[in-house]
């Protein structure tokens, strides 16, 4: 095995430049691709994040009585789905806006009235957070006779749900195309060597080397070429995606939520990933050319 | 030659073998025995070389048999030929070394290819090349070696692997006849050491040993001795 692997790095040694070309090629798809899956992931992420945190308000028509209230509360709370539902008054409302308003809470001393209607604050149970079900829970209490009106950021859950999942079918395009880039780009390579090496290799042959013997060498340039390609595209990605964390991140952290990198043992997946595409592309030219 | 059969090494039966129209080699039997020496000579284009191929299944014949070592070359798998093919060490008539490797580098290549440990393998390779002179050209390309010195290094090579048989076609082809008789004399040395050598020549100053069966082909046919 010792050997193979040396046999291996000398051919790397003296086609550096292929080599480099191949790997650097590699790197550029690789990235590309992960970009785009860590895109997904951390559009994901947010997805969840948001839908964890959903709630839903549910505003009173004006004049609610004390009664009627109670018993819009309790069918409220009887309603599959719903966790809880906590009342907020008019006042309250006011103060939680004041608060969100911070230096311009002095607008708010103006009003005479308070124009805020009360309102019913509901958390949902974590299998109904997705947008159909929650779609269907605000149809079924918009039809509450007390009822005005639904809020749960139905518009932007929608239209980023759409989004997502359009960019997550495009990484899987995206990301297959460069799967098949990638067994290319090492089949041409390992196919240039194979050819430079075609006089040896029937040598070999004649004086009674096996196909593994042959083989071997070759299978694991081109896991070389697939992992030195990978991982040098998972590190450029990476040193990127710590630029921009360190240049506008930080603000966007605390407040919303943190643009994570892939976990190590993803990384380490990937590279491996990259080292059997190496090996798949080494196998094609192989098949190829040893009939 | 009284009783050979058991002691052969190698047998054809009534073997054919056609390139398209062309037929090279018509209805060919032989027998050649463990240890023997053996010419086989004709004009250029008579089978020389189609028969030699033949024994290490670089060609399939078309029609007959032939038996390696007990190994039927028609009834082998794919994955067994290797093996058939450590039997031989060859001389092939345009030497077959690899320009880019050194001297020392082409006589290993074929231990390596035959699975020797590596522990062993440098220690054979200086032999072996010793024993053709060329130790001390170890480290040179062939391409940088003359056409005498690059044959003695298909010899080594050949013989590396202390094959039970050794084809060699073409020797001493283009060799003057000093150099010609260095090649004849390692071939010697590696006959008396035990194995079976097959040498596919028109040089009649070779053809004039007394001692070494000599077998003639003629438009692919093999010519019934020539009586004594
Ligand atoms: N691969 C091939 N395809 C077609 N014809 C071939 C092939 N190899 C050999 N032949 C033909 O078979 C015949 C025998 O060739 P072979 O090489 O065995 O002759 P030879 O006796 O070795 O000749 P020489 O002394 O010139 O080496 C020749 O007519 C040759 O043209
Ligand atoms: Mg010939």
């Amino acid at each position: 095995m010792k050997r193979f692997f040396l046999r291996a790095l000398k051919d790397i040694r003296d086609n550096r430049f292929l080599t480099a070309i191949t790997v650097i090629t590699v790197a550029l798809s690789i990235m590309i691709a992960a970009a785009f899956a860590l895109f997904f992931v951390n559009a994901g992420g947010i997805l969840n994040m948001w839908q964890q945190g959903i709630r839903m308000m549910v505003y009173l028509t004006p004049q609610v009585s004390e009664a009627a209230r109670q018993d819009t509360m309790a069918q409220l709370q009887s309603i599959a789905g719903v966790q809880e539902a906590r009342y907020i008054s008019s006042e309250e409302a006011l103060e939680r806006l004041r608060g969100q308003m911070q230096h311009h809470d002095a607008l708010l001393d103006n009003l005479r009235r308070n124009p805020l209607p009360e309102a019913f604050e509901i958390t949902l149970q974590a299998d109904r957070r997705d947008s159909t079900s929650l779609q269907f829970l605000a149809e079924r209490i918009a039809n509450l006779e007390t009822v005005a009106d639904v809020e749960y950021g139905q518009e932007w859950i929608g239209r980023f749900t759409a989004i997502v999942n359009l960019f997550s079918l495009a990484g899987y395009a995206i990301g297959g195309l460069f799967f098949m880039a990638t067994v290319f780009i090492v089949a041409n390579t390992i196919r240039l060597v194979l050819y430079a090496r075609r006089e040896e290799i029937e040598i070999m042959r004649l004086v009674g080397a096996t196909d593994r013997f042959i083989r071997v060498p070759f299978y694991l340039q081109g896991m070389i070429q697939g992992g030195l390609g990978t991982l040098l595209g998972l590190g450029s990605l990476l040193l990127g995606y710590l630029y921009l964390t360190r240049q506008f991140g930080d603000p966007m952290a605390t407040e919303m939520f943190t643009i994570r990198f892939f976990p190590v043992l993803t990384c380490a997946g990937i590279v491996l990933g990259g080292m059997v595409v190496g090996w798949l592309g080494s196998w094609v030219s192989l098949k190829q050319f040893l009939k | 030659m009284t009783d050979t059969r058991d002691e052969a090494i190698i047998r054809l039966f009534h073997v054919h073998k056609r390139y398209g129209a062309k037929a090279a080699l018509q209805d060919v039997t032989l027998e050649i025995a463990k240890n023997e020496l053996l010419f086989v000579t004709g004009r250029s284009g008579a089978g020389k070389t189609t028969l030699l191929r033949l024994l290490y299944l670089g060609e399939a014949v078309s029609e007959g048999q032939i038996l390696v070592d007990g190994m039927n070359l028609s009834r082998i798998p794919r994955a067994r030929v290797p093996t058939l093919r450590r039997k031989f060490g060859i001389i092939f008539q345009d030497y077959k070394l690899i320009p880019t490797k050194t001297v020392y580098e082409n006589v290993a290549l074929v231990l390596e290819a035959a699975g020797r440990k590596p522990s062993v393998i440098p220690k054979k390779v200086r032999s072996v090349l010793r024993i053709v002179g060329m130790e001390d050209r170890m480290n040179a390309f062939p391409p940088s070696l003359s056409g005498g010195e690059q044959q003695r290094v298909a010899v080594a090579r050949a013989a590396a692997g202390d094959p039970k048989i050794i084809l060699a076609d073409e020797p001493t082809g283009s060799l003057d006849e000093e150099a010609a008789g260095l090649i004849m004399s390692y071939l010697d040395t590696f006959h008396t050491r035990g194995a079976t050598i097959i040498v596919a020549t028109h040089d009649k100053e070779l053809l004039k040993r007394a001692d070494t069966r000599v077998v003639q082909l003629r438009d692919g046919r093999l010519l019934p001795p020539a009586p004594v």
